[in-house]
């Protein structure tokens, strides 16, 4: 099966070519693959990380990579890594992206935010940063209870999030950037961020009970 | 009923990775316990994933990127297992039985006078973690801050100028804040306790001194 993938992914390969023309940084966004895309859906990277997820599903990766890739390979140099060493680590984060799409939740993120999630933890490693313990796991997994309409109203709230974000004063905007590159020490970051996060963090809340309420009945009930 | 919870700040450096590990642990413990800061977090990873799908000009990978990646996920088919958690344990959540190697019961405690114990915990040398173990009614005299200092109740509960700290209850306390801890009666108080100050009292420091130590 992997033989499958790998050939479906060298086949892709010309639309590949045109983007990779110059690695003077110069943005890619007219891809072929891209042009395909309905960017109007909001729910399409994360359908394409289940899909990943549920069928191994290389043309959904392809498409992942050619948005994610080169967006985590700049992160990682506004991190500090030199570009060769982010090539190599944004090709770990995106087959982290594979192994790990099971556990992806578009209940409680977007596939953005969940890759960079694992961007981050890379950068750690990468850097050789201080570990970073992470919270147990609720004794769930993604796909108990995951709701269309949960998925999609989180995707519009982190939109509209972005949105904020890019509305922001440019001082204000530029010390969160500056945050989420590593370079600020929990002592420079602002008391106050000037984002609206009530709204999604509201939603994520409520999606948590709605699973605690429901795992609470599924034990009563067996 | 959590009363007292993590920062904004302190979100924001956790889901950026930018913590010392010995605060990254008291972050992971409280929303292990706590839903509310748990959102929380999912809402400051939005304001990274936001950062990274618009504030940053993508860079081009190399043009075999896409085939190298095809080729690491083969090699390595089976993701490796987690490591699996200590069993479950009523005082402390996952993050810390992966430091404890266990449950209370694997907890290594020393003694540091007047009753109360302690058991630092191996984290980077740029702040330091500590399990406390105060007997309920104990004071903890003498107990002003250099840098910053989190502590996270596990069990029991202890009073001070500010209010009352339970389980699940994070003190967020800097040099500003001169208070005197004092342990609940009725039960015994354990909290996790990070700094950025350098440690205070070390084993050898003489008994005289111990009832001043500062957490």
């Amino acid at each position: 099966m992997f033989d499958q993938i790998c050939d479906d992914a060298t086949t892709r390969q010309p639309g590949h070519a045109a983007v990779s023309v110059g690695a003077d940084g110069r943005a890619m966004g007219r891809t072929a693959g891209q042009a395909r895309l309905d960017k109007s859906d909001k729910t399409l990277w994360a359908e394409l990380v289940t899909r990943v997820a549920r069928a191994q599903d290389a043309q959904a990766f392809t498409m992942l990579f050619e948005h994610f890739a080169p967006r985590v390979k700049a992160f990682l140099m506004k991190s500090g890594a030199d570009p060769t060493t982010a090539e190599e680590c944004a090709q770990d984060v995106m087959a982290t992206v594979w192994h790990k799409a099971a556990q992806f939740d578009p209940a409680r993120a977007s596939a953005a935010t969940w890759i960079f999630t694992i961007a981050r933890n890379r950068r750690i490693d990468m850097l050789r940063r201080d570990r970073r313990p992470e919270p147990e796991d609720l004794p769930w997994g993604p796909d108990s209870e995951t709701d269309q309409f949960d998925a999609l109203a989180l995707q519009q709230d982190t939109e509209k999030l972005a949105q904020a974000l890019n509305a922001l004063p440019e001082k204000q905007r530029k010390m969160i950037e500056s945050a989420y590159f590593g370079d600020l020490t929990h002592n420079e970051i602002a008391d106050e961020t000037g984002l609206p996060l009530g709204t999604i963090k509201s939603r994520i809340r409520l999606a948590l009970e709605r699973l605690r309420h429901s795992m609470t009945e599924q034990k009563e009930t067996t | 009923m959590i009363r007292h919870h993590l920062s904004d700040k302190l979100l924001m450096a956790y889901a950026a990775g930018t913590l010392p590990e010995a605060f990254s642990l008291v972050v992971a413990t409280h929303i292990s316990i706590c839903d509310e800061c748990r959102a929380r977090l999912a809402a400051f990873d939005s304001v990274g994933g936001a950062v990274l799908d618009q504030r940053v000009a993508p860079v081009a990978m190399s043009s075999d990127a896409l085939s190298l990646t095809m080729a690491k996920i083969k090699s390595r088919a089976e993701p490796s297992p987690a490591t699996p958690l200590p069993a479950r344990d009523s005082v402390l959540p996952g993050p810390l039985r992966n430091y404890v190697g266990g449950g209370l019961d694997a907890v290594r405690w020393r003694s540091i006078g007047g009753g109360v114990r302690q058991a630092i915990l191996p984290t980077s040398r740029n702040a330091s973690a500590r399990l406390l173990y105060i007997p309920a009614g104990t004071a903890v005299p003498d107990h002003g801050h250099r840098g910053l200092e989190l502590t996270l109740v596990l069990q029991g509960a202890f009073v001070d100028e500010t209010d009352r700290f339970a389980r699940g209850d994070i003190e967020i306390a800097d040099e500003a804040l001169e208070h005197t801890p004092i342990a609940e009666a009725g039960m015994d108080c354990i909290c996790l306790a990070a700094t950025d100050a350098p440690l205070r009292f070390r084993a050898l420091l003489p008994r005289l001194v111990q009832p001043f130590f500062r957490i």
